[in-house]
């Protein structure tokens, strides 16, 4: 039986590159379902929650499809991997859409980039490569990738977790952000590995081979 | 360590075929744009552009064909512009595996597109292409307008006001083309590129007139561009992606060395 690696849809963007990135590293050693069927996610061994769009209505999708209780689930359970609004949506609540609550795996706040920084004008969102600062440089889906590698973002709030020890990698723009986060099985991250080049197919491939311990 | 300066290579795509020869040496065919992204990939492209350039509207579904292909092993992102005149071909483009659609002559006849397509997929994967032409005599302050047919077409259009309004209706970044300079290599039009670049809160792509890589470097350091994006000094093999990037970090600009 090869290893089953689920991808959450609930409705929110288009998965095909997380799929597709997912299957170029797995080399047919994973099986990779992109699914919205609560059965299925409880049976694979990984879980991949990745997410796009406003956070009012990644809530609402999650709440309509029952989602929201398997991602949690998934979470306290097994390897899982946020991406974008898959990292935010764990927080406890965000600045977006005037105010939003969120899952709260995680106590902390999503916020929006200033509009200036060093008296300059930041363009939001931030759209394109920047590097991650690997704080926590020994966690497994860090391993073969430099620290300060480039990673693929497009995305307007950040993460800024309660416990800094939640922080696995950080970014500059405009401030200095909470990238990545990671807590035993879990890690997240606000870039798009799928988009990434090498540097995000090695984080893939790290995430295949992880037993959820960090 | 910062947001990286992108370079976007662009290629024109007719029928499904890359139509500029490419003098890639270890390319064994260089009309395939499957071949011709992987190898973009793999010098370090940023992004990749796809125009389609297909003169037959029975004829689009090749380049869904082709963004397919290229999605299932090209891992950065993938936009595609020509021909998008409706929300439903921006969502099979997406499907396929586009990241991001430029928009361009539609705009214009249809701004409501704009709107309704940011509205329904979000601004992160709505371009808008601007071109633009000088209409402002020596000594006037400079003035561009919109122009469309391939620079042929005059709108009336002023091109820093359509940037603003663009954006104000979704647009999640612009790609510029300076109509004066494109196919030139005389360089960009750096004064135009810094208008719209400071107009607007979204990344400007500075594109047309590319000739060396001084021409890339100058559009981020004077005309203020996010990315730059370039034709024909890639295709034929005048210049790797990986001499720009190091062209342009050598000028202290960030970029990423893959």
């Amino acid at each position: 039986m090869s290893k089953k690696i689920a991808v959450i849809d609930y409705g929110m963007g288009n998965l095909r590159s997380v799929v597709k990135a997912l299957e170029y590293v797995a080399e047919g050693k994973a099986e990779v379902l992109l699914t919205s069927n609560p059965d299925l996610v409880a049976i694979s061994d990984h879980v991949v929650f990745p997410g796009q769009g406003a956070a009012r209505d990644c809530m609402a999708a999650l709440r309509d499809t029952g989602m929201d209780e398997v991602v949690i689930e998934a979470a306290h359970s097994k390897p899982f991997l946020g991406v974008c609004m898959g990292m935010q949506v764990l927080m406890t609540h965000s600045e977006e859409n005037g105010g939003t609550d969120l899952l709260n795996l995680f106590r902390g706040e999503v916020r929006r980039f200033p509009d200036n920084a060093d008296g300059e004008r930041l363009k939001v969102p931030q759209m394109g490569w920047n590097t991650i600062h690997e704080v926590q440089r020994d966690h497994p889906l860090f391993k073969g990738i430099h620290d300060n590698s480039h990673f693929y973002f497009v995305h307007s709030y950040y993460v800024s977790p309660a416990d800094p020890s939640l922080t696995a990698g950080e970014t500059d723009y405009g401030v200095t952000f909470t990238s990545a986060i990671a807590r035993d099985n879990v890690f997240a991250m606000q870039s798009h590995p799928e988009k990434s080049a090498e540097a995000g197919l090695q984080l893939l491939r790290n995430f295949i081979s992880w037993d959820g311990t960090a | 360590m910062s947001l990286a300066k992108r370079i976007i290579p662009c290629l024109d795509v007719r029928d499904g075929r890359v139509v500029k020869g490419v003098q890639f040496v270890d390319i064994r065919d260089a009309g395939d744009p499957v071949e011709v992204a992987r190898r973009y990939n793999a010098e370090g492209a940023d992004e990749i552009t796809f125009l389609d350039i297909t003169a037959s509207s029975d004829d689009r579904d090749t380049i869904i064909h082709v963004v397919e292909a290229v999605a299932e092993t090209v891992f950065i992102p993938l936009t595609v512009g020509g021909g998008i005149r409706k929300v439903e071909d921006i969502r099979r483009l997406l499907n396929a595996g586009a990241d991001k659609v430029a928009i361009n002559t539609a705009a214009v006849f249809n701004p409501d597109l704009v709107s309704e397509a940011s509205a329904r997929v979000g601004s992160q994967c709505i371009v808008v292409a601007i071109d633009a032409k000088r209409v402002s005599a020596e000594g006037e302050p400079p003035k561009w307008e919109i122009f469309t047919h391939g620079g042929r077409k005059p709108t009336g259009i002023d091109a820093v006001e359509w940037a603003r309004e663009m954006v104000e209706r979704g647009a999640g970044e612009i790609l510029l083309t300076s109509m004066d300079r494109d196919g030139t290599k005389k360089g960009f039009d750096l004064e135009l590129t810094r208008a719209i670049s400071e107009a607007v809160p979204v990344p400007v792509i500075a594109s047309g007139g590319v000739g060396n890589l001084e021409h890339l470097a100058e559009g981020v350091t004077e005309g203020k561009a996010d990315a730059v994006l370039a034709a024909s000094i890639f295709h034929f093999g005048e210049y790797s992606v990986g001499e720009a990037k190091q062209y342009m970090a050598s000028r202290g600009i960030e970029v990423r060395m893959p």
